[in-house]
Parts: structure tokens; C-alpha cells; sequence
């Protein structure tokens, strides 16, 4: 057994106090006094406009609390009913239905797809090509969404709308005969530049040699996708599809469409919670789902961060 | 196994660069060619090329006598390492090795007999588990050779198969790889800019500059025979002597006064406030001329001597290894002449330097080709 060194005990040097493990030390010198100060206006704006609106809504969840009548002036205390509620609410399913058809089809499968395409045919093209394309599909991601949601009414309307003119079905109303595939394509035009951006710096990544190598052994451009590309972007395509996922979940530019029309097809969550709370007036009832809807953005980030830590 | 024909070759890149300038260049079948020159010469280019990663501006690349100039890169037989080796990282050595099996679809079977039979080759059992990040340098690099084997392609190309290996390594590895492409017998050409492997490894060296050839042939006439001051100063790990010479006489007392090659007469080339013998068939006496000659091939002595030389004193000795690089002053002209490390003179020593004829190089004054080599013009 081999025996601990002897421990030699280290004589204080004079004039320099032993250094002590802890909490970092004021580095700036400011003073914790001043530092807050310095912190304070941010903490506020933060604590206003973020924190106390969460905090306010997972209250007035267990509340009856209504847009008019007795208990706009004093409701009260409810428990979880609300939430019992939601559970039977058929109205509710429909809208998580919807929304998950919504996220599917726009963000998992149209933003996706139609980014990563994009991504990787710009990628060889003439710069002069690329660069137009890019333009146009970030200006339909920063352009506001009135704007954007008034050229899609126009787009799809009935009597002089541009689809109707292009495909001769002169009298067709698509946001009403097809509400959801008109959200689908509208979401997916809207959205795809996020994708495209970040899987256009993630292809960057990929060695050129190897791309190269594959070619020399003559793999077709499936193969190479899926050998070589792939695995190198597997982490980027996790992170997109959960942000896009998570953004389209949320969105709120369906109402500017649709308004959930017609007859609930195209309520999708965010939308029910609007209608809900504006058109029926039941605030506690719609803070009682947009908790739940927060939930489920928690739940999904957690999945995602486990699939990540796995990976690494 | 196949030979590769290329003619008037010309690879222009869309920004002008005209990287590979009209070549012509035959690799025999089985033959270990090395394509040697400076940084941006064009090597990797003519390698791509010749790969179909690059499409050739001009001219045909004939791969065992098929055209294959406009050929996708994979149809033309052709295995390559990448300087970087390019292994892919998600894979398995044994995974890598076998990729290009997997790309046409051989059966799984197959391919674990060709990971076993390859890495054996090239002494990488044990490592078909690992990932090439667990490998080191030397091992990736046998990684990417046993997968371009793999693929057997009917030509290997090699760019600068050993530069990411360190010194001790790469000589470990150039053995290796000689021994490798001689028992395969694959055409193989290599890319590099260190001529001591072009030397080492090549069966026939071809010199480029600024995408043109300045001179093929075997790696010991390419060393003794440089065709212009171009490749006579790129080559040699002791840089050519070149220095400015006018040709004094047809021949010495009437005699030859060594064995003059190609049966050409011998003279004398005066330089450096001396003169030293040279075979002076193809240039007039008088004619201006670069005088070559290899500091090996120069012998120094501290006695006088008779016929023709160069006298001078040591400036520097410069010690390289089991030699000695000797800077001596000769006129005003620093020449260079090795000599082994016991004979190393200090400096300030007045000493004689000879040469034998046939070491002494006469390159045109202008152009700086070979003169000895072409045929005489009579002015
Ligand atoms: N993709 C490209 N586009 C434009 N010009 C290029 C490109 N690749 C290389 N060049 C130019 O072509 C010339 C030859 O380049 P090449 O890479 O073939 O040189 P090299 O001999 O391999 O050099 P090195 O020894 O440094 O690798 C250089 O002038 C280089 O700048
Ligand atoms: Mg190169």
C-alpha cells in the first residue's frame, strides 16, 4: 500500500491574502450597490412585460375571471375546472389536431424539406442566381405579417384572386374549401427562410474532400446525401425542426387568414385562445389553455435537449 | 491496369486562372509517377483532372486508351487520396474501407472479406472497430489508401499522400507506400512539392511550373541532367551552383580532357575568375552561358591542382548531417560544394575546386534550357 505524501504544510506568504475558492469576485469594481443599479431598468422591463404576464396567467387560469360582467370586477377562485374542462372540450381537441397538422405539414415537412432543397442546389449555383434567391425568401420571412397575410387574401380569393386567374377555377374560395392546406402552403412559404439559412451554414461544414471522395467512388446523389451529408448535419436538423416546430405551434398568423374559419376547420390553438378569450370573453378559461400550450413547448424542448445530450 | 495518355491538356478555372497550360504526359502502365513543383504550379489540378473532379478547357485524358475526358468522375475507374484523406467520420475504418463497395451494392458478406483482406494489407487489423477520429495520422492515411485500394480502381492518384504525417512517419510511410504500389502493380500518380520523395518514391518524375512541364524523366535525370535553371534550382536538397560563365575553348591542349557525354567534344567554360572543363559541343567558344553545377559534384582540395578550376577561399561551412556544405568564395562568386564532415576546411582556407565535364552544365544565357542537350547552333 503505498503511503500518502507526507504533507508539508505551506507557510502564509506575507502581504498576499490566501486566495479563497467562492463566488466570483467584483472584477469591474463597482460595487454590488452600483451594479444593480446598472442591472435594475433591465430586471424591470424584464419583470413587467415577461415574468409577471406568465406569472399573472397561470393565475387568472384558476379564476373564472371574464371580459365583462360580474366576474370581470371580482372573480373568483375556481380550482383546476378550467382545466377539467379543456380535457372535454371537443372544440379543444380540434384545435390540438389542427395544430399538429399544422406543425407537420408547414413546418416539419414544408419549411424542412423545401429549406434543405434549397440549401443545397443554391449551393452550386451561379452567385448571382443565389443571391436573388436568398433575397426572396428571406424578404417573405421579414416582411410584416399584415402585409403578408393581406397579399395571401388576395392571393387566394374567390372572385379576383391571383390563384383563381393563374389556375382558370374562376370562383373557387380557397381559405374556405381548403382552409388548412391554404395555411399549410402560406406557413411554409412564409417560414422556409430560417431553414434554408441555417442549413445553408450547416452544408458549409461538410469537408468538400469528402463530398468529393464520394464522388469518385461514384455514389449518386442520394447516396451521398444520406452517407455523407447527413450525418454531418444531424444536430442542425434537430435544432431546426424543434425551433420551427415550436415557432409554427405558436404562431398566430392563421387568424390573420382564416380567423379559424370556416366553422373551427382551421382553429389552430393559438387561435382558439383568441377566440376564446375575445369572442367568448373567458379569459380564465383561455389563460387555463395558454398554460397548457406553454407546457407543451417545455415538454418538447426537454425531448429535445435529451436527444442532444445523447447524442454527444 | 491501364496507362494514362494526356494531351494538350488545359484546365481554366472560371476566374482565368489557367492552372494546367497545355500538357502532354504519358504514365505507363504500372508506373509510379510523380508530378513535382512549387506552391500553385498546378499538381492538384492536373490530379483532378486527370480525377474528373476538374473538367478539362482542352485537350483528352485517355485513361488504358478510353477517352474519358468528359467522363462523371466515378465511371472512370480512378481511386484518389485526398491530402486531407477525407475519411468519412460517422464511419467505421472497416465501414470507410469498404464505402465504395457499398455504393455499387456488393453484398455485406463481400465487403467484410475485402475491410479483412485490405487492412491486412496495409497493417490495420484491429483497427476495423475504431472511427478515424481514434486513429492517428499515420493510421488515417492507411485508412484512405485501403479504401482508394478497395475501390480498385485501375489508376491511383495520391495528392500529397504524406505531407500531414511528421518527418519520422513519412519516411516510415514512403517505404511503405513503394512497397504497397509495387506489389499491386497499380498505375499510381502522386502529387507533392518535397522532390526528396519525388526522388525517393517515383519511377519517372515530371517538373512543373505555372502549369506547364519543365521536364520529365527518371528521378537520377532529373537530379544529374536538369533540362533548364528552373528545375536545376528547384531540385536538390543543396541548391544547384548557377553562376554566369562564358565558353573559352572547344577543347583543352587539343584534347579532350574527360570523358565527354554524348560523345560531344570537351572544353572549357571560363567563371568565376577560373574555369572548369565542360562539354562545349553545343555552344561556340564565346558564347555567354549559366554554368551548372551540383555542390556533390564539385570536389574540393586544399592542394593545388593541374587543367582547369576555380580557386577561392572558405566563407562558411554549413554542417549537414554526415556532410558539409562549404560556401567558397571564388572571385567574388559564392559557390557551394559539399564535402564530407572529417575534410571540412575553416573558413578563410585557400582552396581548388574541379569538376569533372560531364557534371558541368551549360544552360542558354536567356531562355535558361540545357544547351548540351540540344543540338549545336553554329552562331
Ligand atoms: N478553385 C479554384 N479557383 C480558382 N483558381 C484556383 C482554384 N484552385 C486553384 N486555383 C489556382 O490555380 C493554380 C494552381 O493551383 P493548384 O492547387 O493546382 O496548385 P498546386 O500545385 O497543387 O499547389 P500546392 O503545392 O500549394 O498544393 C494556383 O494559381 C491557384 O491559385
Ligand atoms: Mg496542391
Amino acid at each position: 500500500m503505498a503511503t500518502p505524501p507526507e504533507s508539508v504544510p505551506v507557510p502564509p506568504v506575507p502581504g498576499r491574502p490566501a486566495r479563497v475558492r467562492g463566488p466570483a469576485q467584483d472584477v469591474a469594481g463597482l460595487g454590488i450597490g452600483r451594479a444593480v443599479g446598472f442591472l435594475a431598468p433591465a430586471l424591470l422591463l424584464i419583470g413587467a412585460f415577461l415574468v409577471f404576464p406568465a406569472i399573472w396567467t397561470i393565475y387568472i387560469g384558476i379564476t373564472n375571471y371574464r371580459l365583462t360582467g360580474v366576474e370581470a370586477v371580482s372573480p373568483s377562485i375556481v380550482g383546476l375546472s378550467n382545466y377539467t374542462r379543456a380535457l372535454n372540450d371537443a372544440l379543444f381537441h380540434n384545435a390540438l389536431w389542427l395544430t399538429l397538422l399544422f406543425v407537420l405539414g408547414s413546418a416539419i415537412i414544408g419549411q424542412n424539406i423545401l429549406g434543405f432543397a434549397l440549401a443545397w442546389t443554391m449551393r452550386r449555383a451561379r452567385p448571382a442566381v443565389r443571391r436573388t434567391v436568398e433575397a426572396l425568401v428571406l424578404l417573405a420571412w421579414i416582411l410584416p405579417s399584415t402585409v403578408v397575410a393581406y397579399l395571401w387574401i388576395a392571393f387566394f380569393d374567390r372572385d379576383t384572386g391571383t390563384l383563381n386567374s393563374i389556375l382558370g377555377t374562376q370562383g373557387t374560395a380557397w381559405l374556405i374549401d381548403y382552409p388548412m392546406v391554404c395555411l399549410v402552403l402560406f406557413n411554409t412559404w412564409r417560414g422556409t427562410a430560417f431553414s434554408m439559412m441555417l442549413y445553408s451554414s450547416a452544408l458549409q461544414a461538410v469537408p468538400p474532400s469528402q463530398l468529393e471522395s464520394a464522388r469518385m467512388v461514384g455514389a449518386s446523389g442520394w447516396q451521398t446525401l444520406r452517407d455523407i451529408v447527413f450525418p454531418h448535419i444531424r444536430g442542425h436538423v434537430l435544432t431546426n425542426t424543434l425551433l420551427i416546430s415550436l415557432w409554427t405551434a405558436n404562431d398566430f398568423s392563421p387568424f390573420l387568414l382564416t380567423k379559424g374559419g370556416p366553422n373551427h376547420e382551421s382553429e389552430t390553438v393559438p387561435v382558439y385562445i383568441y377566440n376564446v378569450a375575445l369572442q367568448g370573453g373567458e379569459l380564465g378559461y383561455s389563460s387555463a389553455i395558454s398554460f397548457l400550450l406553454l407546457i407543451a413547448n417545455l415538454l418538447v424542448a426537454l425531448l429535445y435537449l435529451r436527444l442532444l445530450r445523447r447524442r454527444s | 491496369m491501364a496507362g494514362i495518355d494526356i494531351e494538350g491538356l488545359a484546365t481554366v478555372y472560371p476566374n482565368g486562372v489557367r492552372a494546367v497550360d497545355g500538357l502532354d504526359l504519358t504514365v505507363a502502365d504500372g508506373e509510379f509517377f510523380a508530378l513535382l513543383g512549387p506552391s500553385g504550379c498546378g499538381k492538384t489540378t492536373l490530379l483532378r483532372t486527370i480525377a474528373g473532379l476538374e473538367s478539362a478547357t482542352e485537350g483528352t485524358v485517355r485513361i488504358d486508351s478510353a477517352d474519358v475526358t468528359r467522363l462523371e468522375p466515378g465511371k472512370r475507374g480512378v481511386a484518389m487520396v485526398f491530402q486531407d484523406y477525407a475519411l468519412f467520420p460517422h464511419m467505421t475504418v472497416s465501414e470507410n474501407i469498404t464505402y465504395p463497395l457499398k455504393v455499387r451494392r456488393v453484398a455485406p458478406s463481400t465487403r467484410a472479406e475485402v475491410a479483412e483482406r485490405t487492412s491486412g494489407e496495409l497493417s490495420l487489423h484491429g483497427l476495423l472497430e475504431r472511427r478515424p477520429g481514434q486513429l492517428s495520422g499515420g493510421q488515417q492515411q492507411r485508412v484512405a489508401l485501403a479504401r482508394a485500394i478497395a475501390s480498385e480502381g485501375k489508376v491511383l492518384l495520391l495528392d500529397e499522400p504524406l505531407s500531414n504525417l511528421d518527418a519520422r512517419l513519412r519516411l516510415e510511410a514512403r517505404t511503405f507506400l513503394k512497397k504497397l504500389q509495387k506489389d499491386l502493380g497499380i498505375t499510381t500518380v502522386f502529387v507533392t512539392h518535397d522532390q526528396a520523395e519525388a526522388l525517393a518514391l517515383a519511377d519517372r518524375i515530371a517538373v512543373m511550373q505555372d502549369g506547364k512541364l519543365r521536364q520529365l524523366g527518371s528521378p537520377r535525370e532529373v537530379f544529374a541532367r536538369p533540362s533548364n535553371t528552373f528545375v536545376a534550382n528547384f531540385i536538390g536538397s543543396t541548391p544547384m551552383n548557377l553562376v554566369p560563365g562564358v565558353v573559352s575553348a572547344s577543347s583543352i591542349d587539343g584534347r579532350p580532357v574527360d570523358g565527354g557525354s554524348n560523345g560531344s567534344a570537351v572544353g572549357a567554360v571560363s567563371l568565376a575568375g577560373g574555369s572548369l572543363p565542360a562539354a562545349t559541343a553545343s555552344a561556340p567558344a564565346g558564347a555567354e552561358v549559366t554554368v551548372g553545377i551540383r555542390p556533390e559534384y564539385l570536389t574540393l582540395s586544399t592542394r593545388d591542382v593541374s587543367g582547369p578550376s576555380l580557386r577561392g577561399s572558405v566563407v562558411v561551412a554549413e554542417n549537414l548531417g554526415t556532410m558539409s556544405l562549404v560556401s567558397v568564395d571564388c572571385d567574388g562568386t559564392l559557390i557551394g560544394v559539399t564535402v564530407p564532415e572529417e575534410d571540412e576546411p575553416a573558413p578563410g582556407t585557400p582552396v581548388v575546386l574541379t569538376a569533372s565535364a560531364q557534371r558541368v552544365l551549360l544552360y542558354d544565357k536567356e531562355s535558361g534550357e540545357l544547351l548540351a542537350r540540344q543540338p549545336a547552333v553554329v552562331g
